[in-house]
């Protein structure tokens, strides 16, 4: 059994902090938004984890490229665990949407712009482990997987614009204003602490689990590669 | 919403959306484990079965050369019956 490297073991731990400390900031630092209540503290998270898996999929984009380039099977590994990450990160986001949505718009789920091209992406990527699931050999995997990632990988900035092109309810917090959003609110500068420290906690969370991922897809190699030679 | 007096209590929705975040992060961070920990099952086992295949291939070329010691045998006995 491979032993954690100690930087990945001081990652793990400096994680579960962050996460922590973020949590504390979003539940108790920052105010209550007085027209939503407390369920506008979900924003941290949301964005926190949209913003994450958004980038893990452009990331695993560029992985895709570089793997069709050097045609190296560490690039698959690379792609697998930032696609694998955001995943679960933009499962949080889309639910964590959907239970603002209630109180806010009167809704769990409306087919607006931003919310329609998130599902998609999310559908995407779910469709790309089915299709991994479906090839036995590794280079056909890896190659077949690249090019679907790098062409599912342009759904993320469809996603993130999505608000900012097309007419929507959905609120642009940060960067614009939309006259058709319904649940928007300027944010306070407590309001930005908890926001911004969200931001890095999930980023630095989505850094530990993105390498522990990696190590697990080294481990799968090794597993596989090992049967071979007991089969031969 | 826009039309109130007093900011509404939406804390339950709240909590179901910590709650749920958490939930699906412990799940995933124990899918990780699991799946590392029976892939390390799986590689030791695996080891294990490698590891009489290389001792047999490793032992062959010294088993061999006692299969002509049932050759020898048979010299000798010519040999005895020679002396004979």
């Amino acid at each position: 059994m491979q032993s954690k490297p100690i930087a990945l073991r001081i990652l793990d731990i400096a994680s579960i902090i962050l996460l922590a400390i973020s949590t504390y900031l979003a539940l108790v630092f920052a105010p209550t938004e007085l027209v939503m209540g407390d369920v506008q503290r979900v924003f941290y998270f949301h964005i926190g984890t949209a913003w994450t898996a958004l980038i893990g999929f452009i990331l695993a984009g560029v992985f895709s490229v570089v793997y069709l380039i050097k045609k190296d099977l560490l690039w698959d590994r690379l792609q697998v665990a930032a696609i694998e990450v955001s995943l679960v990160f933009f499962l949080i986001t889309i639910v964590l949407g959907s239970i603002w949505a209630r109180p806010a718009w009167n809704t769990w789920w409306t087919w607006d712009p931003r919310l329609t091209t998130a599902a998609i992406t999310e559908l995407i990527y779910i469709a790309y482990f089915m299709l991994r699931q479906g090839i036995d050999d590794p280079d056909r995997r890896a190659r077949f997987g690249a090019v679907y990632a790098l062409i599912g990988g342009l759904s993320a900035p469809i996603t993130f614009f999505a608000i900012r092109l097309f007419r929507t309810i959905h609120p642009v917090v940060i960067g614009g204003t939309n006259p058709e959003a319904d649940g928007g609110f300027s944010m306070t500068a407590d309001m930005r602490v908890a926001f911004f420290f969200a931001l890095f906690a999930f980023t630095v969370l989505f850094i530990d689990l993105f390498w522990n991922r990696i190590r697990l897809g080294d481990l799968q190699d090794k597993v596989e590669q090992l049967k071979l030679k007991v089969m031969m | 919403m826009f039309f109130q007096e007093t900011t509404p209590d939406t804390s339950g929705y709240m909590i179901a959306g910590y709650a749920i975040t958490f939930i699906v992060m412990a799940l995933y961070v124990a899918s990780i484990y699991l799946r590392s920990r029976n892939l390390n099952q799986d590689m030791t086992m695996l080891n294990e079965m490698d590891k009489p295949v290389q001792t047999t291939t490793a032992n062959l070329p010294k088993r061999s050369p006692a299969k002509p010691s049932s050759n020898k045998s048979a010299k000798t006995v010519t040999k005895r019956s020679g002396k004979k």
